[in-house]
């Protein structure tokens, strides 16, 4: 008799044994009544959308999909992808204009990039903030994050590309929107560091946006045909040997996790192939595979901030034992807490109080820190506490490459160990 | 990247060994896999309630050496065991976690139901009797919070008449409350607990106050303070009456308190608490664990000079039984005898199930084995144990809380 011995549901949706502890978890339950709760939402109404497709709740566009619930789930059940997923089947609304501008960041980035100075000064202008708040609902309380002249792509190919041939090792480097429309210095940052390592660093061929927002925005077809190119130009970078970093934990959930769960993509033969800059580093120096060295004139008080999908991948210990190893580094650890921005979420009006009220814990403890700064791996996040609890905010890589002291450093890689 | 000790499991077992060892100056790691059966936690801690089907509750330390040489309780010897937990106490209350109770003597703690049972340690806001003659001739007042179902007043009443108390039943309501009565599946423990926090508690405490006008002591749901006891002794403070609280059904609010206290209080020893991930494999030298996989850590494994393995039982994935077998999940250690399927269970319910005393088996130091040689370095402890009935024994929290302490204190040394 061929009997089944395991559980063939859908994102384990049967393992769920209806204990609510994810709905404890879950940011967005401790501020708004109108969410169900991801138990709610995900596994017990399933049961129901199966039967007919009448019982979806249109309360599920509130989940932040941050995988919170996940993280405490004693059963395994992927009951953020149980939602997401649910969303995307069963809503009947289009994406909007105002959600398909939000999540379209490349053309959105392109655009605003070409024409930067004015468009930062347009969007700081109150008149401008209130106009969108009425036209477009985007919330007037939000400030925008800057566009750069300059994409990184561009100033890589004209300033570091050359360099990088000459590095026996390589990387490719999945920069994701924000680095290549917005910050260009984090890429730059990744590039002094993994220099001084002795690494160089290349672009992915075509590379598109994740697509992280097109998938909260429900504009499916977008983003699945956006994975498929980087799959494509991942697998490229794999098969010349690369592995491929991200410096966005956002992203690189999405690439690994996101692109099979939700957007049906086969990413397996390459899936661990992909991973955060800040676990590759800890690796290479755990292995004694490189040596750093740090400046001794650095000296920092740090709060490291746990980004909700940083908590989902389990990779925050690389990211704060990098931090830990920095001499002059006063490391603190803040409550892993969900700051309340989830991406496009909190730029729309009707969820903008939800955003704010869920991170305000955080904001709290932030302030309370007396840290110079917040080091986290992921943009939105950093928008929301350099907004919401006026601190500066930078990526682990880029404190490394202030702290990095880089001729001791490639003095230290170029000597055989 | 290396541990002195790593911890498998992130239940109460785990995380009082890993407080312990933290605080001994180990450099320790909890690996969590999801929240833990804190969150159903009832409010008390039993060493052991029942024996050969008679309540105990005058020295249950005594009563305890009658129990098998196979008994966590006897390996580790009960002098030795009552030292242990005598830490317990102290220990929690470091964590910012007040509990009440002895060895030396059971007192009763009131069940949702309205039954009087024995306890060993009680949370301090629950209710307590240290005799059912101190309920005799009190006035109760059961207040219930108005439209808030997981709270059975009816019972209660039922079971302290039986003992010559009398009892009035009432419900409130407050303002605070409101936004939950939007949706009929939000008013849950949990989700309360949430809105009654600052002037909701004031306001709480004026109702319950004017409820309960005429009897000795209010019993009240605990539906209060998810994060901190402070909206339980806010409540208490402006109430003219002793409150006392009585559990709920899941997830319980005081659970999740008792959880994230013991994680947080970790963390702030300098412990690293690592959730949403399981340990996949293990690497061993010989009859040593060298090192460990996890799911998420992929191909970076985590090694220590000691492991301890308290993963639970069925409830937490420590142990797992398809439809021809029981295995333990992680290593494949060795389970005690279960014979074919028909043996696991006893048709009738409410016999003591034989599938209860399944688990790992141990020599004298709680060290589990695999093929039959013991793991040097490897200590298994709580429910994933074998060799005891902690349903019928009323015996859980006991033997989670003494093997854990034992094996910390060999991890330490």
């Amino acid at each position: 008799m061929d009997l089944q011995q395991q559980n063939i549901s859908d994102n384990n949706f049967e393992s769920c044994i209806k204990c609510t502890i994810c709905t404890v978890y879950c940011p967005v339950t401790a501020v708004n009544p109108d969410y169900p709760g991801p138990k709610q939402a995900g596994p017990d109404g399933e049961r129901y959308r199966l039967k007919k497709p009448f019982f979806y709740d249109e309360a599920l566009k509130y989940c932040l999909n941050c995988k919170r619930c996940e993280v405490a789930c004693p059963n395994n059940v992927k009951i953020g992808d149980i939602i997401q997923a649910a969303r995307i089947k069963y809503s009947s609304h289009k994406p909007s204009l105002r959600d398909t501008m939000l999540a379209n960041t490349d053309f959105m980035g392109s655009m605003a990039t070409a024409m930067a100075p004015i468009v930062n000064f347009t969007l700081g202008l109150k008149p401008v903030k209130l106009i969108l708040d009425k036209v477009m609902k985007i919330d007037n309380h939000r400030t925008f994050p800057k566009y750069s002249s300059e994409k990184f792509e561009t100033w890589f190919r004209k300033e570091a590309a050359e360099k990088q041939e000459g590095y026996a090792r390589k990387v490719s480097y999945f920069h994701g929107c924000y680095v290549n429309y917005n910050f260009p210095q984090l890429g730059k940052d990744l590039v002094k560091v993994l220099n001084a390592l002795g690494i160089g660093v290349r672009l992915l061929n075509g590379e598109k946006c994740c697509g992280v927002a097109k998938i909260a925005n429900r504009c499916i077809d977008e983003a699945t045909r956006d994975g498929r190119q980087n799959l494509k130009a991942i697998r490229e970078a794999v098969e010349r040997g690369d592995d491929v970093v991200a410096t966005s934990s956002t992203c690189c959930f999405t690439l690994r996790d996101e692109y099979p769960h939700l957007l049906k993509l086969d990413n397996h033969d390459v899936r661990d192939h992909i991973e955060l800059a800040t676990r590759l580093i800890y690796r290479l120096i755990d292995n004694g595979d490189v040596k750093i060295v740090f400046r001794n004139d650095y000296h920092k008080r740090v709060a490291y901030h746990v980004p909700c999908h940083m908590e989902k991948l389990g990779w925050t210990i690389y990211s704060t034992s990098l931090l830990k190893m920095i001499p002059g580094l006063e490391f603190i650890h803040l409550d892993s807490h969900c700051c309340g921005i989830a991406g496009t979420y909190g730029f729309k009006k009707e969820n903008y109080e939800y955003s704010q009220g869920i991170g305000e814990p955080l904001f709290r403890q932030i302030k309370e820190s007396g840290c110079d700064f917040v080091a986290c791996d992921c943009e939105t996040c950093k928008w929301q506490i350099e907004m919401s609890a006026g601190v500066s905010v930078l990526n682990p890589v880029s404190v490394l490459a202030d702290a990095i002291d880089v001729e001791k450093t490639m003095l230290a890689n170029s000597s055989p160990s | 990247m290396r541990f002195d000790n790593i911890i498998i499991g992130g239940g109460l077992s785990g995380l009082i060994a890993a407080v312990v060892s933290q605080r001994a100056g180990k450099k320790t790691a909890i690996i969590s896999a999801g929240q833990s059966a804190l969150h159903f936690w009832s409010g008390s801690f039993e060493f052991l309630g029942n024996i050969d089907g008679n309540m105990v509750i005058d020295h249950p330390l005594m009563e305890a050496e009658r129990l098998p040489d196979s008994h966590p309780y006897k390996k580790i010897g009960i002098p030795h065991t009552a030292e242990l937990l005598s830490k317990v106490a102290p220990l929690l209350q470091e964590a910012g976690i007040k509990v009440k109770g002895s060895l030396e003597r059971n007192h009763y703690r009131l069940t949702p139901m309205g039954f009087l049972k024995p306890a060993w340690l009680t949370l301090d806001e629950y209710f307590m009797a240290d005799h059912p003659s101190q309920i005799e001739g009190k006035k109760y007042a059961i207040v219930n919070i108005a439209g808030y179902i997981d709270f059975y007043p009816n019972f209660l009443r039922n079971g302290l008449d039986k003992h010559g108390a009398s009892c009035t039943i009432s419900a409130i309501d407050i303002p605070q409350l409101a936004p939950l009565r939007k949706s009929t599946t939000e008013m849950r423990a949990t989700n309360m607990s949430r809105f009654l926090r600052n002037d909701a508690v004031d306001s709480l405490a004026k109702e319950i106050n004017m409820a309960s006008r005429g009897a000795d002591e209010a019993i009240v749901p605990a539906v209060l303070g998810m994060f901190s006891d402070e909206p339980v002794r806010r409540l208490r403070n402006q109430i003219d009456r002793p409150v006392n609280f009585i559990a709920t059904t899941p997830a319980s609010v005081p659970g999740v308190r008792c959880q994230l206290s013991l994680r947080d209080y970790f963390i702030r020893l300098g412990g690293t608490f690592i959730p949403g991930d399981t340990v996949k494999k293990g690497v061993f030298d010989g009859q040593r664990l060298k090192r460990v996989y996890t799911v998420n850590f992929g191909d970076m494994p985590i090694e220590a000079d000691n492991f301890v393995i308290c993963t639970g039982s069925f409830f937490g994935h420590g142990l797992i039984a398809n439809i021809d077998r029981i295995y333990e999940p992680i290593f494949g250690l060795d389970l005690n005898e279960t014979g074919d399927r028909t043996k696991w269970y006893d048709k009738d319910f409410f016999s003591p199930q034989p599938y209860m005393g399944t688990g790992v088996t141990t020599d004298s130091e709680f060290r589990p084995s695999l093929n039959g040689h013991t793991i040097e370095n490897l200590y298994a402890t709580g429910a994933l144990l074998a060799g005891f009935n902690a349903l019928k024994e009323g015996s859980g929290a006991g033997i989670t809380l003494a093997t854990a302490l034992h094996a910390a204190s060999k991890i330490c040394s």
